[in-house]
């Protein structure tokens, strides 16, 4: 690696030097299959960080494992001071703090868009529905979407579903805010929307982890771009050096695969 | 568009194509008719033989019906005043009607289960349709042992003494529940049980309070025992599906085992297998002199039996879910309660009310099998005292199809309401 993780994330003055998820010599396995190999990240408040890799590489899996919707079986992660054990309380804890953007939306579709909104507010923080309301009106307008509040998800075009998506996190002022290939199931002509949301969160200064192979966002927004195959991370760097100046051999083949046409 | 080369490939659209109406022969009765009665000669055919079936009968039912005697002592009575014009002899309907009903229940006191009856559908209402106050809950609360004391008569007090049961048990649980739900659960059943043993001493001891004429179960008959079975079991049966079904999922690999046991051993057995043993065998089994009342033995045999069913069809309702769902609530930070219900359940269930609906309609035809283990509900009266006596014997199809009809009438009512129920809950498309 050409940097440590500090290194890279001191050249951003968005960037502070407040840690907000530290991952120490993850390991994990499906059944016997070692899909994470002794990962070791630490994430510092404000940054942006985009995570890029073929299919199977296991970053999805890493961020899923931040959230615990996946477990790991060596190791350490920890979340905001947070150490993410099977502890029932401290799962929901960091659950809470950390929003999660999927691919697939995973919108409540028995639910108006308010109502997917406010739900987690109103049952996990407690708010007063009302309040929760505003809240979740405040952020579909930042969304760009208000008019759509009474609405269900089925209604709704794949970036309009995406964008309510980020707003349900939003809604929850999470922390950090977690992305799972959030534009891989949109038509082409949708991707922009939801990438200018993501922007204009990373422009508020909101720690976000991005699993995308929209190579224009990484380059624009992240401050460290982390490129990982067979479980391992294989190579990190600022966008610029990552992308014009690759160090190892099997970077330089995703990205002419990626890139070359 | 006629400035547009004809051989050119390419092309621009300037003035756009306005809609217009099909041709005349593509709308209307017209059309409907050539497309779905005459549309090749088999279906013209097929057209022709439907309408002689449908025609024959009719000629068999319409006569049957219109010359019907409403008016007889017996099935003699009626033939002569047929006198061969082949109606049927209605008159046991209008004869036997308490009986097909209300079975031996004592005949001034029709108007209590009348009354309990009028008051179910109070009761159901703030259940199945969203648009009714939800305070009229309170009241579906309270129904079961308003119900209860309606039917069977007996002090007040007993029903009251049940309800504060719960009440405690509910409060004991809704203090705990917050340090563990285990804790919560256990202290609420304690709670309740607690209850109940110091009113079973108040209850002895205060006598009657607005008793009603204390009816004995063995009484209680004909299509009201039927109302009775469906409405108990179904109520009861949906939630404890639910619970199994959860249950067969769990992580936890004790509850798992016992709700797959539970469900394979149940459903692996006719129901009338378990009647038997409701009937008899659990005599054996229970301390000799225990009253355990044959009605409510019964009701827990139909409920286990039709929860195990229940719990398979939401199986299915959850295996449809993809696990994005699952993941969207954790992803939230919901809790495993908080998750089933606000997201899990109320999507399961939606896609399981068709099976629901069919396990109870079932469920509620199969409450005829009592009249095996000589309960007399509406088949038991009919197949008993009715057709045994001399004076109605062979009057067949009129009693039949009586029972039929009713049961027609409830069923086909239960699978409107799940269609259109069915038809709100559609949030998914425009």
């Amino acid at each position: 690696m050409a940097m440590t993780d500090e290194a890279l994330a001191r050249k951003d003055h968005k960037v502070s030097d407040e840690v907000a998820i530290e991952i120490n010599n993850m390991n994990k396995w499906y059944g016997t299959f070692h899909v994470l190999r002794d990962i070791d990240l630490t994430v510092y408040r404000g940054e942006r960080i985009v995570i890029c890799g073929p299919s199977g590489s296991g970053k999805s899996t890493l961020i899923r494992c931040i959230n615990a919707l996946e477990e790991h079986q060596q190791g350490s992660i920890s979340v905001d001071g947070t150490v993410l054990s099977s502890d029932i309380k401290n799962i929901d804890t960091i659950r809470s703090e950390v929003g999660m953007v999927f691919q697939h939306f995973n919108l409540f579709p028995h639910l108006t868009i308010l109502e997917n909104c406010t739900l987690a507010p109103i049952w996990v923080r407690k708010t007063p529905k009302r309040e929760a309301e505003e809240t979740a009106m405040h952020f579909l307008t930042k969304v760009k979407i208000p008019e759509q509040a009474d609405k269900y998800p089925g209604q709704l075009s794949g970036g309009q579903q995406q964008r309510v998506a980020i707003a349900r996190s939003l809604c929850m002022r999470p922390r950090i805010m977690l992305f799972d290939e959030p534009t891989s199931a949109l038509d082409p002509e949708m991707i922009k929307e939801v990438l200018d949301t993501m922007i204009e969160l990373a422009e508020e200064g909101m720690t976000m982890l991005v699993v995308t192979h929209e190579m224009g966002f990484a380059r624009q927004v992240a401050n460290r771009v982390i490129f990982m195959d067979e479980g391992q991370i294989v190579e990190q760097n600022e966008p610029e050096e990552f992308f014009n100046n690759p160090k190892s051999d099997r970077t330089k083949l995703f990205l002419s695969q990626i890139l070359g046409h | 568009m006629s400035d547009t080369p004809a051989h050119s490939v390419a092309f621009v659209r300037e003035t756009p194509i306005p809609p217009a109406d099909p041709p005349a022969t593509e709308r209307g009765v017209i059309k409907w008719v050539r497309e779905n009665l005459v549309s090749t000669p088999a279906n013209a055919v097929m057209t022709v033989l439907s309408l002689v079936a449908i025609y024959w009968f009719l000629a068999l039912l319409v006569p049957w019906l219109l010359n019907g005697v409403w008016n007889a002592g017996s099935i003699r009575e009626c033939r002569e005043i047929m006198a061969g014009s082949g109606g049927g002899c209605f008159a046991v309907l209008t004869e036997r009607w308490h009986q097909l009903i209300f079975g031996r229940y004592p005949t001034d006191q029709y108007w209590r289960p009348t009354v309990a009856f009028v008051l179910l559908f109070v009761a159901l209402a703030p259940v199945l349709f969203q648009t009714v106050p939800r305070r009229l809950l309170i009241f579906t609360g309270l129904y079961p042992f308003l119900a209860y004391w309606l039917v069977w008569g007996g002090s007040i007090l007993g029903p009251i003494f049940a309800l504060a049961g719960f009440a405690v048990g509910y409060i004991a649980y809704s203090r705990l529940v917050d340090r563990s739900f285990a804790m919560g659960f256990f202290g609420g059943v304690l709670a309740a049980i607690v209850t109940w043993w110091i009113t079973g001493f108040l209850a002895d001891a205060t006598g009657n309070v607005m008793a009603l004429e204390t009816v004995e179960s063995r009484d209680i008959g004909g299509f009201m025992l039927n109302l009775i079975l469906g409405t108990v079991c179904v109520s009861l049966s949906l939630p404890l599906g639910i619970v199994l079904a959860l249950g067969r999922q769990s992580s936890m690999p004790i509850i798992k085992w016992i709700c797959v046991v539970f469900i394979e051993f149940i459903r692996g057995v006719p129901l009338i297998t378990l009647l038997f043993v409701a009937n008899v065998v659990l005599a054996y089994f229970l301390p000799p002199g225990s009253n355990f009342d044959l009605i409510l033995r019964v009701i827990i045999m139909i409920t286990m039996f039709a929860a195990a069913y229940i719990a398979e069809v939401i199986r299915g309702g959850l295996a449809a879910l993809p696990r994005g769902q699952y993941e969207a609530a954790d992803s939230l930070g919901l809790d495993y309660a908080q998750a089933m219900r606000l997201i899990i359940l109320p999507q399961a269930l939606k896609i399981s009310i068709p099976g629901i609906v069919n396990v109870a309609v079932g469920l509620f035809k199969d409450t005829t099998l009592v009249s095996i283990i000589a309960m007399f509900d509406l088949v038991g009266m009919v197949r008993g005292p009715i057709l045994a006596s001399t004076d109605w014997n062979g009057v067949y199809w009129e009693l039949f199809g009586f029972a039929a009809f009713l049961f027609f009438v409830v069923c086909y009512g239960i699978s409107q309401y799940s269609q259109w129920l069915e038809r709100q809950l559609q949030t998914d498309r425009r």
